[in-house]
């Protein structure tokens, strides 16, 4: 299997912070890699280094077999980059970005017309082509700078959290958008905060936290590697919630969270769920819930980060 | 959704580098885009041709008797000095563009793209230079409708609106290095604000050097906007101006020194 994508120690400062400390990665050709973190992770600066825009202080990156020190010029021309740090202009009307960009990708003024205008009919922005891009909403504002990283059809395609800020309806036209771009053949890095997103896009997944790798696996793996299942009882009656917790703390080794009349905890073996019916049958308990189910990748980032995804905010773009 | 036909990858012949052709096609099509956002921004427009014309109105006939008995003879005096001041606060447009680009992502964009480093900058230089040919060409139309009228002769009309344009490309060194600075784009405008108008006030553009008080006309003779208005009045009207031609040249020559290494570190050190 070929890596589309391949990065080795990646190290990055600014002054006295450290933004990456060694990052790995390897995505394979014609898959999704989510590249999971909180704000400040360094998941931005991964991406602006496989993109050249940042120049490494070590390691190395490949991207389509090209250094994208040494032969950035290479890479660029692999590459379609979508994101917060690369956006289209807002003063130019639609077409007029994906005609500036045609250009600039050297086609002629004829087919840079028509690769606009094609482009601009699948992502359903027909009517809104004449139309400076200030005025789109966010999700076509979205839909623009998806369409205008895929003028040159790119081999790869870098997603800088395309769904932040956007309503459910606008992040499901994208995440449709993506796989069809996927089933096409091509190579997605995408970063994101929600674990919703890379569960439903994500072949694979690489967690950041503080610069550094702290996970990889699929979705499926993470979640089995990490406290691999919870176990949530909710008794009928409230009156039995301490009997409940009790049991559950027991069998779990842990103390179990109480939300809502909802006892849970994290267990590793799946052997308990019979226990928990026989022990609390015994104790007279009526069960309203019972559930053994995998943890969400929420919770998986929880237990790997001990914090939350969307917790630490605001520490700026890296 | 249906099946996306279009957005299959190509597998391309990867070129090592941009040929010069390439280059040349990119700084133009990234002019182009300077120009076209024109159509778009009413705001570009009034800064381009509304402030000029209402400038040299207010000007001619508030000042004119005042400074030289009529506004006919004043505007022969001061069409040179406010071509000046009008260019130098169009090089601002130069740094807020570039600081628009730099603060909302379009210039992370235009890097990731396969073309030559220098082509946003220069591109949009080039851009603006035709926005200083449209405005220079303007207040000079304006003169003329206002009595103002050309003493020397073509070519040396020519060689004033040459030397503008060198002066300005190198005075668009410290704008760039503002924009590439200021955190936002309307702090460009504010430094030009504060710098460009005490300068040009501060010099023979618009009252003769020996009307100002003693201490005052020291600044004004070495001001560099005395010397490029002196410049342009010597090659639009009275005819001598070897000398301020030089010493403009040499400030031009000057500001691109200092400025464009000191622009050129600070953006590679921002992107």
């Amino acid at each position: 299997m070929t890596h589309a994508i391949w990065a080795e120690g990646l190290v990055k400062r600014f002054g006295d912070t450290t933004a990456l400390a060694g990052v790995d990665l390897a995505v394979r050709t014609g898959t999704v890699l989510g590249l999971l973190g909180p704000n400040g992770a360094g998941k931005t600066t991964t991406v602006r280094v496989l993109a050249t825009l940042l120049r490494p202080d070590a390691g190395h990156a490949k991207v389509g077999g090209c250094d994208v020190v040494r032969e950035a010029h290479k890479v660029r021309q692999l590459i379609g980059l979508t994101g917060q740090y690369a956006s289209v202009d807002e003063t130019l009307t639609g077409v007029e970005n994906l005609l500036l960009l045609g250009r600039l990708l050297g086609l002629s003024r004829a087919d840079a017309k028509r690769r606009a205008r094609q482009l601009l009919a699948e992502f359903r922005l027909e009517d809104a082509a004449d139309r400076p891009a200030k005025t789109y909403s966010g999700g076509m504002r979205r839909r623009l700078d998806l369409a205008a990283s895929l003028v040159g059809r790119p081999q790869l395609l870098y997603l800088d959290e395309p769904t932040t800020g956007l309503d459910p309806r606008s992040r499901n036209e994208v995440w449709d958008l993506v796989r069809g771009l996927v089933a096409g053949g091509v190579t997605v890095l995408l970063t994101t905060q929600y674990m919703d997103e890379a569960d439903q896009l994500a072949d694979e997944i690489v967690v950041v936290d503080h610069g550094r790798v702290i996970a990889t696996g699929t979705p499926d793996e993470l979640k089995v590697k990490t406290g691999t299942q919870t176990l949530a009882v909710r008794p009928a009656d409230p009156a039995d919630l301490p009997t409940v917790v009790s049991v559950v703390g027991e069998l779990a080794r842990t103390t179990p969270e109480v939300s809502n009349n909802l006892v849970s905890a994290p267990v590793s073996d799946g052997a308990v769920l019979p226990a928990a019916v026989r022990r609390l049958d015994e104790a007279d308990v009526v069960i309203a819930e019972l559930a053994l189910r995998s943890s969400s990748l929420d919770e998986v980032f929880l237990a790997l980060t001990g914090h939350r995804a969307e917790d630490d905010s605001q520490e700026g773009n890296e | 959704m249906t099946a996306i036909t279009t957005t299959a990858p190509r597998t391309p012949a990867l070129a090592p580098r941009v040929t010069p052709l390439e280059g040349v096609r990119q700084v133009f099509s990234l002019a182009w885009r300077s120009l076209v956002q024109i159509r778009h921004n009413p705001m570009e427009l009034i800064d381009l041709s509304i402030q000029p014309v209402m400038f040299i109105l207010l000007f001619t006939y508030v000042f004119g008797t005042a400074i030289s008995g009529s506004p006919r003879d004043y505007v022969q005096f001061m069409l040179a000095g406010i071509i000046v001041q009008n260019s130098l606060f169009a090089t601002m447009t130069t740094g807020f563009g570039l600081n628009m680009d730099l603060t909302k992502g379009v210039f992370d964009r235009l890097r990731s793209l396969p073309i030559a480093r220098s082509a946003p900058l220069t591109g949009r230089i080039l851009a603006d230079t035709v926005k200083q040919v449209w405005s220079i060409g303007l207040l000079l139309g304006i003169g003329v409708i206002l009595g103002f009228r050309v003493h020397t002769g073509p070519l040396q009309v020519l060689a004033a609106v040459a030397l503008l344009l060198v002066f300005m490309m190198a005075a668009s060194w410290l704008s760039v290095l503002v924009g590439v600075l200021v955190s936002e784009p309307d702090k460009v405008q504010i430094f030009g604000f504060m710098v460009i108008f005490p300068l040009s006030f501060t010099s023979n553009a618009f009252v003769p050097t020996d009307r100002m008080p003693g201490w005052l006309q020291a600044w004004v003779k070495v001001n560099p906007v005395t010397i490029l208005a002196d410049a342009v009045r010597g090659l639009l009207s009275t005819g001598a101006a070897g000398g301020p031609i030089l010493k403009s040249l040499l400030w031009a020559a000057g500001l691109v020194v200092v400025f464009a290494p000191l622009a050129v570190r600070a953006l590679r050190r921002r992107v």
